[in-house]
């Protein structure tokens, strides 16, 4: 089994950045097998063919436009998937979807996709996300386990536990 | 007044770009091109370490990330005079090349080909007569009868599902559209086979970069990979046989497809090569240093003027003064402050004024950069110009090679002064590419070479003075000239500017009012359809322009009456 996590975003854009903020997060916070394969893959597209070619699911987290309040978070899954593409609610889907459609065409598209995506507060210039989506990250991080766990992994947590 | 088209993607990914042009009489009168360059990223960095600058900058755009990288420790090393351990320049030198052979090759095929090939026409295509004509042009082994027919078999079953995915919103049926059921059918394969080649030049970026997309090795003073022929967790020899396989790969593609696919498409398209030129002043910057200096190079740069290769002005070194102070940038049509006139960018100030779409005022978030006061043209086919201007054997091989081929299918003699347009350069960025194939190669023998003579040494280490110091670093990266600009102040940076390939190319009018190389090659470009401007997109297109984008094609009111996807 092959599962992808990819975090997706400009971290040069405050909210944008969240998706390479939160795979960051993942790694420093979490043990995770070996078949569990984490990606920043900031604002690239092409480049991760490779990777993203003949896995069993992908987790994608990005910044979505989701029409919701600020700093929600939105979990979409099957059917909404394509639509989230298709709407353009996501600022880098079109390098992403390219790549998601590449593989469609060449037969190694991933078993799954489920995006999780936060609706961001502030896209101005800066490398720190805005305080109302940093304090959303600890229950960003515990979707993105669940889901995790959903799919069979063995996920381990490094947090010192809560006194 | 003609009718007005303008063509203003959506996305915010590297900043967009718009396209404004008045079409008269079926072509092109007046054109604007007007930008969204990511230029934040300089304020970003101010008060910054030096050492950080590279991890910062190769998050300005998705596209470019090593490139901005490897400008960004250049523009340092510069600014405190380093010598850089050769190891590492070779390093450097094979990491900056397998990314450009990868940006090339998925630029043609993937991003710019479908400006050429009608997919739905491949599906009429006779696999047969396909391979036929295929065997004719190149010995390639994926050019046989069963390869076509399992591709079209494969395009069949996609459209038939009633979706064409990555193939969506081209312009499918258009008058302008050429080339034979046949060729169709060879280039939507080849599109096909370059997404599995391009993987090999991705990985040669990911294990020596340490992880990809982003590269993780770079640093001030060389680069972080220890050498050590005996460790699995560093760069060992096997990891170089690998990285030698691929190379091979990509070699045979780029020499025996991409090469003659290029010919092919020049000469079924012959008529593109007297449309789109534009600005003649080609600059490039020499790259791949060979010493520790910067002061010897494989690929030769310099300034050719007007088209003339007899111009040629070579650029020699990273100190070399003609680049250092001929480079300067304009706001006057940009959305910033100014008054002060062109501006060197050690100097250069970035202060927002935005003041709406003004035709003869400001209308661009690009700044407008000149050569000794000129717009200059940046890319493959400066590259291209300036090395066959220096006699550099291996460009003129392939440059030759590409208009031979391309004179035979047309059956008549392709002159090199062909080049001076839309489909010169995709030619140029062929051809380029070739050259670069055969630098990967020799960059890796001299890499082998060194570790063999007992040479380990990767990094030297950064000493930063007290006070200021300033550095330029630049790179002749896919899309063109890439320069960074530092002022350091004891380490810390004070002013950072960047000026990239597509601020050359897609600069709005200067100082002087004169137009930049997008919208001076829009110029007499016929438009059969304005509400389907594939001719606009397949000129700025073949600038390779900075962006994944959708467009939206509006009307004179400002009404979207077509929306498409141009990649």
């Amino acid at each position: 089994m092959r599962i992808v996590v990819l975090g997706v975003g400009n971290t040069l854009l405050s909210d944008e950045g969240i998706g390479v903020r939160a795979i960051e997060k993942l790694q420093l916070d979490y043990d995770l097998p070996q078949e569990v394969v984490i990606i920043d893959g900031g604002t690239t597209g092409m480049e991760m063919l490779d990777d993203l070619s003949k896995c069993d699911h992908i987790i994608i987290i990005d910044a979505v436009r989701s029409g919701k309040d600020p700093a929600s978070i939105v979990r979409l899954t099957g059917d909404q998937v394509p639509v989230f593409f298709k709407t353009k609610l996501s600022p880098h889907q079109i390098g992403l979807s390219d790549v998601l459609a590449t593989l469609a065409f060449i037969g190694e598209q991933p078993g799954g996709v489920t995006v999780i995506g936060v609706e961001p507060v502030s896209l101005e210039t800066g490398m720190s996300l805005s305080p109302q989506v940093e304090a959303r990250l600890p229950e960003l991080m515990d979707l993105v386990v669940t889901e995790l766990r959903e799919l069979g992994v063995v996920v381990k947590n490094n947090l010192p536990k809560a006194a | 007044m003609g009718k007005r088209i303008t063509i203003d993607p959506i996305t915010r990914i590297e900043g967009h770009l718009r396209i404004d042009c008045e079409v008269n009489n079926g072509k092109v009168s007046k054109a604007w091109a007007s930008g969204q360059m990511w230029r934040g990223v300089e304020q970003i960095l101010v008060g910054h370490d030096a050492r950080d600058a590279w991890a910062i900058t190769q998050r300005i755009c998705g596209v470019c990330t090593t490139v901005h990288a490897i400008t960004s420790v250049r523009a340092v090393e510069n600014a405190l005079q380093m010598e850089i351990p050769l190891n590492a320049q070779y390093i450097r030198n094979l990491i900056i090349t397998a990314h450009a052979i990868h940006d090339h090759i998925v630029h043609f095929y993937h991003l710019s080909a479908l400006d050429w090939v009608d997919v739905t026409s491949a599906l009429k295509g006779d696999p047969g007569k396909t391979a036929a004509l295929a065997g004719s042009l190149s010995s390639w082994s994926g050019n046989s009868k069963q390869e076509f027919t399992k591709v079209k078999e494969r395009l069949s079953g996609f459209v038939g599902t009633g979706q064409l995915g990555i193939f969506t919103n081209g312009y499918w049926g258009h008058p302008a559209m050429k080339l034979s059921p046949e060729v169709n059918l060879l280039a939507v394969t080849h599109y096909l086979q370059a997404l599995e080649i391009q993987r090999y030049a991705s990985k040669i970026v990911s294990i020596l970069g340490s992880k990809s997309p982003h590269i993780q090795n770079m640093a001030v003073g060389g680069v972080s990979n220890p050498i050590a022929t005996d460790s699995q967790s560093v760069l060992t020899i096997e990891r170089l046989m690998a990285i030698k396989e691929w190379i091979d790969k990509l070699s045979d593609f780029v020499k025996n497809v991409y090469l003659v696919d290029i010919a092919a498409v020049g000469a079924f398209y012959a008529d593109w090569t007297a449309i789109g030129a534009g600005v003649k002043d080609y600059l490039c910057v020499p790259d791949l240093p060979l010493d520790t200096k910067g002061t010897k190079f494989a690929l030769p740069g310099g300034y050719v003027k007007g088209g003339d290769l007899a111009s040629i002005k070579p650029i020699k070194s990273f100190n070399d003064a003609y680049f250092r102070d001929g480079v300067q940038e304009s706001v006057k049509h940009s959305w910033y402050k100014g008054g002060k006139g062109a501006l060197h960018p050690y100097k250069g100030e970035t202060i927002p004024n935005y003041t709406d779409f003004q035709d003869d005022g400001k209308y661009s978030w690009v700044k407008s950069p000149t050569f000794y006061g000129n717009p200059a043209q940046v890319g493959p086919l400066s590259r291209v110009l300036a090395m066959a201007a220096q006699g550099h054997a291996p460009t003129l091989k392939y440059l030759t090679g590409v208009l031979d081929t391309a004179g035979s299918i047309a059956k008549t003699k392709i002159p090199l002064a062909a080049v001076h347009s839309t489909i010169g350069r995709h030619a140029a960025r062929a051809v380029s590419c070739a050259v670069q194939v055969d630098e990967l190669a020799n960059q890796w023998n001299l890499l082998v070479e060194n570790i063999g003579k007992g040479d380990t040494a990767t990094f030297n280490k950064p000493v930063f003075p007290k006070g200021e110091v300033s550095g330029v670093g630049f790179h002749e990266a896919p899309r063109g000239v890439l320069s960074h600009w530092v002022v350091l102040d004891n380490g810390k940076i004070k002013n950072y500017q960047a000026v990239v390939p597509t601020t050359w190319n897609a600069a709005p009018r200067n100082e002087g009012d004169v137009p930049g190389p997008y919208e001076a090659s829009l110029l007499n470009t016929p438009v059969a359809d304005p509400e389907r401007p594939l001719e606009v997109l397949r000129t700025v297109h073949s600038f390779d322009p900075c962006l994944a984008c959708a467009v939206h094609v509006l009307d004179a009111e400002g009404k979207p009456v077509v929306q498409v996807k141009a990649l």
